[in-house]
């Protein structure tokens, strides 16, 4: 490539300032891949103290947890570990959402493959990108200081579910500073993520290389676009309803407090038109890096190109006005019900156009069934369990016998941890040996695979009948009728636990071993800019723009 | 004899598929009681109200036959096309890019599916949401950590009490670990029982899956919902909004009695609950 050659005529920094100072949105992504990862360890070490304490009926171990971690005292650690139970649901709903799915998806592979699809040298606002990053940073550093400060009197950290409602998230509940680091938290990875879709929308508008248009772009460029706006629209709105929330707390105001006339319910409505939006931002990437994935591997492009494109235009439309699904059993009027129940099903048929689109890509494909596209397959399946289940929610009458319940649990597990993180696994098994250079064991990311598609399923599909048969969510125990499921549910974890050691083995392997990945492992599929760069890219590519005069795909 | 060998094999094989999960479905249907969780349970509680009864028949008929055969044939397509178009049997791959009479298709059926889903759904929400006229309403209110009922002075009561988790050490023969209360919470039998829920301090949500009824309680708003038992019974329901540290030890107790019964209990219960705050009069008599 011609851009290679030219790499050193611009500055190339090396050490603390190449990362710490990074303007590159190579680096950048590689810090978001490598935050998110984090992020998701913590996230998942919190799960596994859940499981494990769930695994049999009774309050086993969060009390010693309790004391070992936050220091409490042996005469409070009953108290103190229920509480500590509630700041873990808490906590681990924030990091897999703000720090690990949206990080790797949108800010990792993103900022990563974004500019090298369109045929962009970088972002547009390199600088922004930078404090991008850095302002998610310390995001995480708030949130994770949270669990260690008074939350609910006498107790450390704030445990009142990732959707923070008030009056358990105001004075009445949690008068401790815990919650304000988790607002403070929210509004610095909301400032980060405003930021970010600010930088991906112009950068996707402005910087396509010449003959690349709008439809010509590859999915995954489509899908960060769809989810850039969403980003801009909703973040704004939670923003603004969390810092309400600051002013209850601190300033007196009584924006969700009924006795000044305010309403707890303001509070849902605004948390949900960002929250609905928000579970479509962590999905929608994983939509494009599943298209750019099953075309690449069947050796076709993908069918129905601009159905696929507006399929997802669709769903980040529809998914803005359907947040009330969230809330069937707050009282709300019959019409609203109808309303949010007919809406919220419309979303299904988008969906299914993207799931049927994936298969016919297959259908007279010539399907190589490497790493990457083994994920594809079992997020595919695993999508559409969780949205199946979602349809039954989707209808108020049914809702009111699953609400909060595990039913609930299971299926945006299904659509989530299963489903976004199959994604994100399938993309980093796809651009691994791009952004390294190196080619892992394929033989160690089948294992990978395997063992997260059995542990997942085992922890998540007995969770069905647990939801069926009445279990409340959010429960650091539960009557005896419910162990068996639960038991099966929390030995899952084994799978999932040897599944992220074989990944970190995986990693390591290839960085040992350096197999030399080449421009294109994939072959004759693989179509997209990034493949016709070395690997990993230099540092700067495209000083001299492609020209793109093939079709879409 | 090898032949009689397989044959057997097969025979206790095929005896074994039938009967294992037969006798894990027996044990099921031995050990469900109405009202309380079945131990290992795959499905639904039976339902005891109408309502109930209908999210049952809306669930089990239509749809998780819907989701079952969607989930079976993405399966199915997805297994297909893995086995026909691997590249060792279809080694060239098509050019087929569009086909828009089968977009189309699969854009209008799922729409269908939907329509057909929705008219059984919108008929029960009404049926959820619209209070019918109630011969007995009882006020519910959440409390960090427990529930308090209160009777109306013209349906005969004029009584309030709290209803607390029985704690371990407290627990009877036949009680159930952090479902039973101290004071059950008792209503008639066929009759329409309105019930109006709020809250003092955060949000909370009583729910009894065996009547298909949650609803949150709130601070500041009334919320109503409403039942109709058809079963004299015991039945357990649990706090289903996370609401601080004991989310896990708030239970609901109703009892459902005959009107006779309950007329009987009303007065006793007048009687015992006379004071308002019944953990104050409890607390003053350990004194």
């Amino acid at each position: 490539m011609a851009s290679s050659t030219m790499a050193g005529a611009h500055d190339h920094p090396r050490g603390l300032r190449r990362f710490l100072f990074s303007t590159n949105h190579k680096d950048i992504g590689t810090l978001y891949i490598i935050l998110g990862s984090v992020g998701g360890v913590i996230g998942f070490l919190l799960s596994l103290g859940m499981r494990l304490e769930l695994a049999y009926p009774g309050v086993q171990i969060f009390p010693g947890l309790a004391e070992a971690l936050q220091g409490a005292d042996p005469s409070m650690a009953l108290d103190a570990g229920k509480n500590l139970y509630n700041v873990f649901i808490t906590v681990h709903g924030v990091l897999m959402i703000f720090f690990m799915a949206m990080p790797i998806l949108i800010g990792g592979f993103g900022n990563w493959f974004v500019p090298i699809m369109i045929g962009a040298p970088d972002m547009a606002f390199p600088r922004l990108n930078n404090i991008s990053f850095w302002l998610l940073f310390s995001s995480l550093v708030l949130a994770v200081i949270s669990m260690f400060v008074e939350g609910a009197p006498g107790m450390k950290g704030f445990g009142g579910g990732w959707t923070f409602y008030p009056p358990l998230s105001s004075n009445t509940g949690s008068p401790g500073p815990a919650m304000d680091f988790v607002i403070l938290a929210l509004h610095l990875a909301g400032a980060s993520s405003i930021l970010g879709a600010i930088n991906f929308i112009t950068t996707i508008f402005n910087m396509r290389a010449p003959g690349m248009t709008l439809h010509k772009m590859p999915l995954f460029v489509w899908s960060i676009l769809v989810t850039a706006f969403l980003l801009l629209l909703v973040l704004p709105v939670l923003a603004g309803c969390v810092t309400m929330l600051l002013t209850d707390r601190n300033f007196g105001t009584m924006f969700y407090d009924p006795a000044g006339g305010g309403d707890p319910l303001l509070f849902q409505h605004l948390l949900w038109f960002f929250g609905h939006p928000e579970v479509y931002i962590v999905i929608l990437p994983g939509f494009g890096i599943i298209s750019q994935i099953v075309s690449t591997f069947s050796k076709k492009p993908v069918f129905g190109y601009l159905g696929m494109a507006y399929a997802m235009v669709s769903i980040g439309v529809l998914g803005s006005i359907v947040w009330a699904h969230h809330m069937y059993t707050v009282g709300l009027s019959l019409n609203a019900q109808r309303y949010f129940t007919l809406a919220t099903m419309v979303i299904a048929v988008p969906t299914g156009i993207k799931i049927f689109s994936w298969i016919a890509t297959m259908w007279g494909g010539s399907i190589s069934f490497r790493a990457p596209m083994v994920w594809a397959i079992g997020f595919i399946f695993v999508f559409t369990m969780g949205g199946i289940t979602g349809v039954v929610l989707a209808n108020a009458s049914a809702d009111k016998q699953f609400h909060e319940g595990y039913y609930v649990v299971a299926h945006f597990h299904y659509t989530l941890s299963l489903g976004a993180v199959f994604a994100l696994y399938a993309g980093f098994y796809y651009w691994f040996p791009k952004m390294t250079g190196y080619m892992y064991s394929e033989t160690l990311a089948k294992a990978n695979f395997w063992l997260l598609f059995i542990g997942v399923n085992i922890v998540f599909f007995p969770q069905h009948f647990l939801g069926l048969g009445g279990m409340p969510r959010r429960y650091i125990d539960y009557p005896d009728a419910y162990a068996l499921w639960n038991l099966v549910s929390s030995s899952g974890m084994i799978f999932v636990t040897l599944s992220l050691i074989v990944w970190f083995y995986a990693i390591i392997e290839a960085f040992m071993k350096k197999r030399l990945a080449g421009a294109n492992p994939w072959g004759v599929g693989a179509t997209t800019l990034e493949w016709t760069l070395s690997s990993p890219p230099p540092f700067h590519q495209f000083q001299v723009l492609p020209r793109i005069t093939g079709t879409a795909r | 004899m090898f032949n009689v060998n397989r044959q057997m094999l097969t025979r206790g094989a095929l005896a074994a598929a039938v009967a294992i999960p037969a006798t894990l479905f027996a044990g099921f249907a031995l050990a469900q009681v109405e009202g309380q969780p079945t131990p290992g349970g795959l499905g639904l509680p039976n339902m005891v109200t109408p309502v109930g009864l209908g999210t049952q028949q809306f669930y089990n008929m239509v749809l998780m036959p819907i989701i079952s055969f969607i989930a079976l044939f993405v399966l199915g397509l997805l297994v297909y096309v893995s086995y026909r178009f691997n590249e060792q049997k279809n080694p060239i791959p098509s050019k087929l890019t569009h086909n828009t009479p089968l977009e189309i298709v699969w854009t209008l059926i799922p729409v269908l599916i939907l329509l057909f889903i929705s008219v059984p759904s919108l008929r029960l929400l009404a049926e959820q949401v619209e209070v019918p006229e109630a011969s007995v309403t009882i006020k519910v209110t959440g409390n960090q950590w427990y529930w308090s009922y209160k009777y109306p002075e013209d349906q005969g009561g004029g009584f309030g009490f709290d209803q607390m988790l029985k704690p371990e050490s407290e627990l009877q023969p036949g009680d159930l670990r952090l479902l039973s209360v101290d004071n059950e919470a008792v209503v008639p039998v066929n009759e329409v029982i309105a019930v109006h829920i709020t809250s003092n301090d955060v949000i909370h949500a009583f729910g009894v899956p065996s009547f298909g009824v949650r609803m949150d309680a709130i601070p500041g708003r009334l919320n109503q919902t409403w039942f109709k038992i058809e079963k004299e019974g015991v039945y357990y329901g649990q706090c289903f909004f996370i609401c601080g540290k004991d989310h896990a030890y708030m239970p609901i107790v109703i009892r459902a009695v005959s009107r006779e019964k309950y007329n009987e209990w009303l007065a006793e219960a007048k009687q015992k609950f006379a004071s308002a705050d019944s953990r104050v009069r409890v607390a003053a008599e350990s004194h």
